[in-house]
């Protein structure tokens, strides 16, 4: 036994990717197991590995977690990465369920059919540029520190980062007014873990081709 | 100023319902404002009070808090119902993250179109007895202890009371191949705070009819 985190999800972003960010900028290497196929799948949920029979789930500390914001909790907090105390968790948590809510939209942008697509990414574009970047970019500004929360890198500040980069991979000029988000991705891409997540090699997963949305689909339908 | 809690929505279940439960059980007293028309709305994401122009909203500590999770995991860590541990709160929050996906299912429920509520429906009382309850039973079987983590109310036995009560709502007899849950429905409808919150005349919200679910279709533009 390794030791080492253990990631089970099929080989692409979905909903691991934001727990592979936040291991990855805590220093914490960890292993993955792909499914490729339903039986993959089914296999887990058989042995009873799943507590809800839904991925992702990672084994971490002798348990077998399951829940994407329950994982994400645990690794910030075991990593110093959840603010000092209550009322910078309670912002953290403020900060990082709207990031998800963009991050739910992007993601969703590749199942999208073919006749909703365009409207489905005039939709990102306005959430993104008008709800959750000023924001952001406010909030930055108003204490012109370097980071989100309490002066102090945090979970917010790497989940801000891998939503900004899949914005740009949507519309890559998506930042233009936000200058401040705009240093805010360089500094936190800078960020020596971090930096080397972003590097080739790493195990950050490229964006959902279309080609593979159907082998997706037939793992989880 | 009170220095209660305020909370800005609906004057329905929605979102909000989980933290009325959450601070009903912790035994805060808290006010209500209530959000009846587009036009309530509009005047609180123009004085800027909410962060990502959404509800609920709380007004709680000095703080402006939005996003529903937030907002609980605020009032779970304040009072002392999030576990002891980062262990403690990691099965609370994989507990919690399980009722809060199957009551959204019912949430939604009244908002899909009428040709797929039947089948929707069968969909959340399946969920509900093979994915969601199965896994409740057998953490208080296993254990044998009266909560569902720690041996000491939390956050998840109070989420999991509501969800239990929504699901009844949706098939009466729903829990009937579920005894530890119906114990713990028994025992846990019995704490004094949450016997105050489950009486008539609380805050608690009723399950919404047609009338409430044109005004939010109105209102937030569903």
């Amino acid at each position: 036994m390794s030791g080492k985190p253990k990631l089970h999800y099929f080989n692409g972003r979905g909903r691991m990717e934001t727990i592979r960010w936040l291991l990855a900028a805590a220093g914490v290497e960890f292993e993955e197991c792909f499914l490729e196929t339903k039986d993959d799948l089914t296999k887990l949920q058989k042995d009873g590995s799943l507590l809800f029979k839904q991925v992702p789930m990672v084994e971490i500390d002798g348990m077998k977690m399951v829940q994407t914001r329950a994982i994400s909790n645990y690794i910030a907090a075991k990593y110093n990465l959840y603010g000092k105390d209550l009322k910078e968790r309670a912002l953290i948590d403020m900060y990082v369920e709207g990031i998800i809510d963009l991050n739910e939209l992007l993601m969703g942008h590749t199942f999208q059919p073919a006749d909703k697509k365009e409207q489905h990414f005039a939709t990102i574009v306005d959430k993104a540029t008008n709800r959750y970047f000023p924001v952001f970019e406010k909030i930055l500004k108003d204490h012109g520190q370097d980071f989100l929360v309490g002066n102090r890198f945090s979970r917010a500040d790497v989940q801000l980062l891998e939503t900004l980069l899949m914005a740009e991979e949507c519309k890559p000029d998506i930042l233009a007014k936000f200058p401040v988000l705009q240093s805010f991705k360089a500094r936190i891409s800078n960020v020596p873990t971090i930096k080397k997540f972003l590097q080739p090699g790493s195990q950050r997963k490229p964006p959902l081709q279309e080609k593979d949305v159907q082998k997706v689909m037939k793992i989880f339908h | 100023m009170a220095g209660k809690p305020k909370l800005h929505y609906t004057k329905g279940r929605g979102k909000m319902e989980s933290i009325r439960w959450l601070l009903a059980a912790a035994g805060v007293e808290f006010d209500e404002e209530f959000i009846e028309k587009k036009e309530d709305l509009e005047k609180l994401i123009n004085g800027g009070s909410l962060l990502f122009q959404q509800v609920p909203m709380v007004e709680i500590d000095g703080m402006k808090m939005v996003q529903t999770r937030a907002i609980l995991s605020y009032i779970a860590a304040k009072y002392n119902l999030y576990g002891k541990d980062l262990k403690e709160r990691a099965w609370i929050d994989m507990y919690v993250e399980g009722t809060t996906d199957l009551m959204g299912m019912i949430m939604y429920l009244p908002l899909q179109p009428a040709d797929t509520k039947e089948k929707n429906l069968a969909l959340i009382i399946e969920r509900a007895t093979t994915r969601y309850f199965p896994v409740y039973e057998k953490a208080l079987k296993d254990h044998g202890h009266d909560y569902l983590v720690g041996n000491k109310l939390s956050w998840a036995d109070i989420h999991l009371l509501e969800a239990i009560l929504m699901a009844e709502e949706c098939k009466r007899d729903i829990l009937s191949a579920f005894p530890l849950l119906q114990a713990f429905k028994g025992r846990i409808s019995n704490i004094p705070t949450i016997k105050k919150f489950l009486q008539p005349g609380s805050q608690r919200k009723p399950p919404p009819d047609e009338k409430y679910i044109a005004n939010v279709r109105k209102i937030f533009n569903v």
